[in-house]
């Protein structure tokens, strides 16, 4: 009781009073100052440094040539007249090009482990558990090294290509498949495909109002798929088929034509895909584990068949628990794209942060575009999350 | 009502029924074979595919990294196809000669007993410290976060004063280097993350504006980019004379990276803890820090604990990245091996990623293993109070 009393006339420091009190003012203001003077001590050696190393300062850089190759360009890129700006849309285009290819690949991939690992058929949820653990707790960089340098670059050479199906060939120089080559005439099925996507939302639409006003279901999946997937084709015969394939053709030394995958690409891929898809595995099981049994109970008990209850009671109330951690994922791999500087794929960190950085020297600038390109995607993607989790947030009770 | 009069009337059975036998194709080996893998033909068809893909993946494999493989010998010779292997599996030959490389990487032979000296100073912290029932815990934190990363700096780099000479970071490696990163993550990303996240939740603008930006900031860059800061730009923000060795510069970027996400889980221990805790704490008149360190944290890192290895198993598979800016960690040393002309067949390249595969699944699994059983422990634990609270309520 005593050490009570002696105590208790003093406010908490910590609430209320804060504002007011003199000595937490001061502490603030010295952590600022301490921080300030960090960062102006940093600043002052950067540049003392810099000088004496006779390193350029400032991002006049960019419109420099940059006189360096890089091995897959989505973009023109030439290394005699393009700039190191040009280096950074193509660093970045490659970037996004892994991202999202591979935030498709996984999300696929990811879903159906998740799934698996909840089925009553002991093997497979037995086999899908088994993926799980297994490639969750191996690190990316060993997985990616594996596929690229102990798969990848095992692969028979040139003359010994692996003759694929459709006439594409496999080697240790990469991937070569048909290209597809696209008339003038194509642009037409591609509107035939806008036009048959939106007949498709419009039957949708006057099915859902003919079964309210008269009780009466008319069929939606069957027709949706119909005119999708029918109208371009007959736009497309009727067009004269305006699309032809470029076959890979070897030659001695060389495949012309035909489009190249890298084998750095391609390793990429397959790791991230497959990293990445154990973790949204994990995500998908939660998720669905997370919606109460009472829910299937009730929509059985309504008379839902399994299809129905799946798409009307479980998928949406697991979305509701699934999409942000699966975003934090698909953040995940774009931060993990970043490895390609491990086997050289040309990504935004291997040409700006690796080749432009070792041209220039100018390091403080290069690696403060790098991080603001990550920084903007990550900060979008969380604003996005929150706006999604206030929508989520007004559905609920 | 009129039934009262029936009363005497026995109408209860006065001996259990005969027992039916179990229906035959729902309880025993067979019930459950039927109810698991052949329910429909939907899941026959997957169980037939499951099963003809263990049967074609397996055998290869036991083969190729048991049966085929070659164990002994001393240079390539030993793992070349011959008469009687002519489709030789996995070179464990090669992994037994460059064992030592992959542990103590070039730390000089005559000093390697204090590598495994601070290995073993190291079990002692872990166990002391993750091990619930491990008496005096609170000197075992000390021990963790103040004596050994003190004696672990004496018995790597050396200490000529009290004859343990000096050993360079650029002759440290392998399994060496990889512990080394973890631990000093560890160590110091769980004081830095406790500091972080308390100052998140101050309620003074600038010190939490100021956690937000650094948490905010290195969560949204990937590691490597903070690795390339902190070995490029680094030694740029201090005067010459002071600029930190590679190793230490590649710690101080695996450490501010891991305190910014052990920040994040040890404010989801924080918010766990009820308001109630904080009201009690200040109606007993402790301060702020004494609050903090009786009241609130021992129960929110143990709230958060199995968060807190989860995120260490995280850091324990990002320690491989410090192989991009050119530091010899066990991976690293894996790969240099690689390229040593004596060794050089097709299978190396396999063995060697199998190996430091296995490593690291045999750590990561460990930890996880036992972060799960500590959640359970502590939903039990957590039901168990719960149970308490209704009957006394």
């Amino acid at each position: 009781m005593s050490d009570v009393a002696r105590a208790s006339p003093r406010l908490p420091p910590h609430r209320e009073r804060r504002g007011l009190d003199a000595s937490w003012l001061v502490l603030q203001v010295a952590l600022f100052a301490v921080i300030a003077g960090l960062i102006g001590a940093a600043g002052y050696n950067a540049a003392q440094n810099l000088a004496k190393a006779n390193i350029a300062h400032g991002f006049g850089f960019w419109n420099n040539t940059a006189g360096f190759d890089i091995s897959q360009t989505l973009i023109d890129y030439s290394s005699s007249t393009s700039t190191f700006g040009h280096a950074f849309w193509v660093g970045l285009l490659n970037t996004l090009l892994i991202a999202g290819v591979g935030i498709v690949l996984a999300t696929i991939l990811g879903f159906v482990i998740g799934i698996a690992r909840l089925s009553r058929n002991w093997l497979v949820a037995r086999l899908a558990g088994g993926y799980v653990e297994v490639i969750r707790n191996i690190p990316l960089l060993l997985q990616l090294l594996f596929w690229y340098n102990a798969v990848l670059k095992a692969l028979p050479e040139m003359r010994g290509s692996i003759a694929l199906p459709l006439g594409g060939f496999l080697n240790n120089r990469g991937l070569f498949l048909p290209k597809p080559v696209f008339a003038p005439d194509f642009e037409a099925v591609v509107i035939a495909l806008a036009v048959g996507i939106a007949a498709a939302i419009g039957w949708r639409i006057w099915a859902k109002r003919y079964q309210a006003r008269t009780g009466e279901q008319m069929p939606i999946v069957l027709p949706a798929l119909a005119v999708i997937f029918g109208l371009p084709f007959i736009v497309f015969v009727v067009a004269g088929k305006p699309l032809t394939f470029g076959i890979p053709d070897m030659g001695r030394f060389n495949i012309r034509g035909g489009l190249e995958i890298l084998p750095e690409l391609a390793a990429l891929l397959f790791a991230l895909t497959v990293y990445t898809a154990a973790f949204i595995a994990e995500v998908v099981r939660a998720g669905v584990l997370a919606v109460p049994a009472g829910q299937i109970e009730a929509a059985q008990t309504l008379g839902l068949r399994a299809g129905g209850t799946l798409r009307l009671v479980v998928v949406p109330q697991a979305m509701r628990v699934i999409v942000p951690p699966l975003t934090s994922q698909y953040l995940n791999l774009i931060k993990n794209s970043s490895l390609a500087v491990a086997i050289g794929y040309p990504d935004l960190v291997q040409v700006f942060a690796g080749s432009v950085l070792n041209i220039t020297g100018q390091a403080v600038e290069v690696i403060a575009i790098t991080m603001a390109v990550y920084l903007f995607i990550s900060l979008v993607t969380s604003l996005l999350m929150n706006f999604y989790g206030r929508i989520v947030a007004v559905a609920e009770r | 009502m009129a039934a009262a009069s029936d009363m005497t009337v026995s109408f209860l059975r006065q001996t259990p029924a005969a027992r039916l036998p179990t229906p035959a194709l729902r309880g025993g080996v067979a019930g459950w074979l039927r109810a698991s893998l052949f329910s429909s033909p939907f899941n026959i068809a997957l169980t037939l595919l499951c099963a003809l893909l263990i049967a074609r993946a397996v055998p290869p494999l036991i083969r190729f990294f048991l049966i085929d493989a070659n164990w002994s010998g001393s240079d390539r010779e030993a793992c070349l196809p011959s008469a009687g292997n002519p489709d030789p599996g996995a070179c464990w030959a090669f992994v037994r000669v460059w064992l030592s490389y992959f542990v103590y990487g070039f730390y000089p032979i005559g000093q390697r007993w204090r590598v495994d000296l601070f290995l073993a100073a190291l079990a002692l912290g872990v166990v002391w410290l993750l091990w619930l029932g491990a008496p005096r815990r609170g000197i075992g934190a000390i021990y963790f976060f103040i004596v050994l990363p003190v004696l672990s700096l004496i018995l790597l780099a050396g200490l000529p004063a009290i004859g343990l000479s000096f050993v360079p970071t650029n002759l440290w490696g392998g399994i060496l280097v990889t512990i080394v990163v973890a631990t000093v993550g560890m160590v110091v990303s769980l004081p830095l993350g406790i500091l972080l996240a308390l100052a998140r939740r101050s309620h003074l603008p600038m010190v939490k504006w100021l956690a937000v930006a650094f948490i905010e900031f290195v969560r949204g860059v990937p590691l490597i980019t903070v690795l390339f800061m902190a070995s490029v730009m680094l030694p740029l923000f201090v005067p010459e004379q002071l600029a930190p060795d590679k190793l230490v510069r590649a710690l101080i970027g695996v450490a501010m990276f891991a305190s910014a996400y052990m920040a994040e889980v040890v404010r989801g221990g924080l918010n766990a803890i009820p308001r109630g805790q904080y009201e009690a704490a200040e109606a007993l008149g402790l301060s702020y820090w004494r609050m903090n360190a009786l009241v609130i944290l021992p129960q929110a890192l143990r709230v958060t604990l199995p968060n807190i290895v989860n995120t260490f198993i995280g850091l324990f598979k990002d320690t491989t990245l410090v192989f991009i800016v050119g530091i010899f960690d066990f991976l690293r040393t894996v790969e240099a091996a690689h390229s040593d002309p004596r060794w050089a067949s097709p299978e190396i390249g396999v063995t060697g990623y199998a190996f430091a595969a296995l490593f690291y699944f045999v750590c990561c699994y460990a930890m996880s293993r036992y972060a799960r059983r500590v959640e359970l422990r502590l939903a039990r634990r957590g039901g168990r109070e719960h149970d308490r609270e209704r009957r006394d309520g």
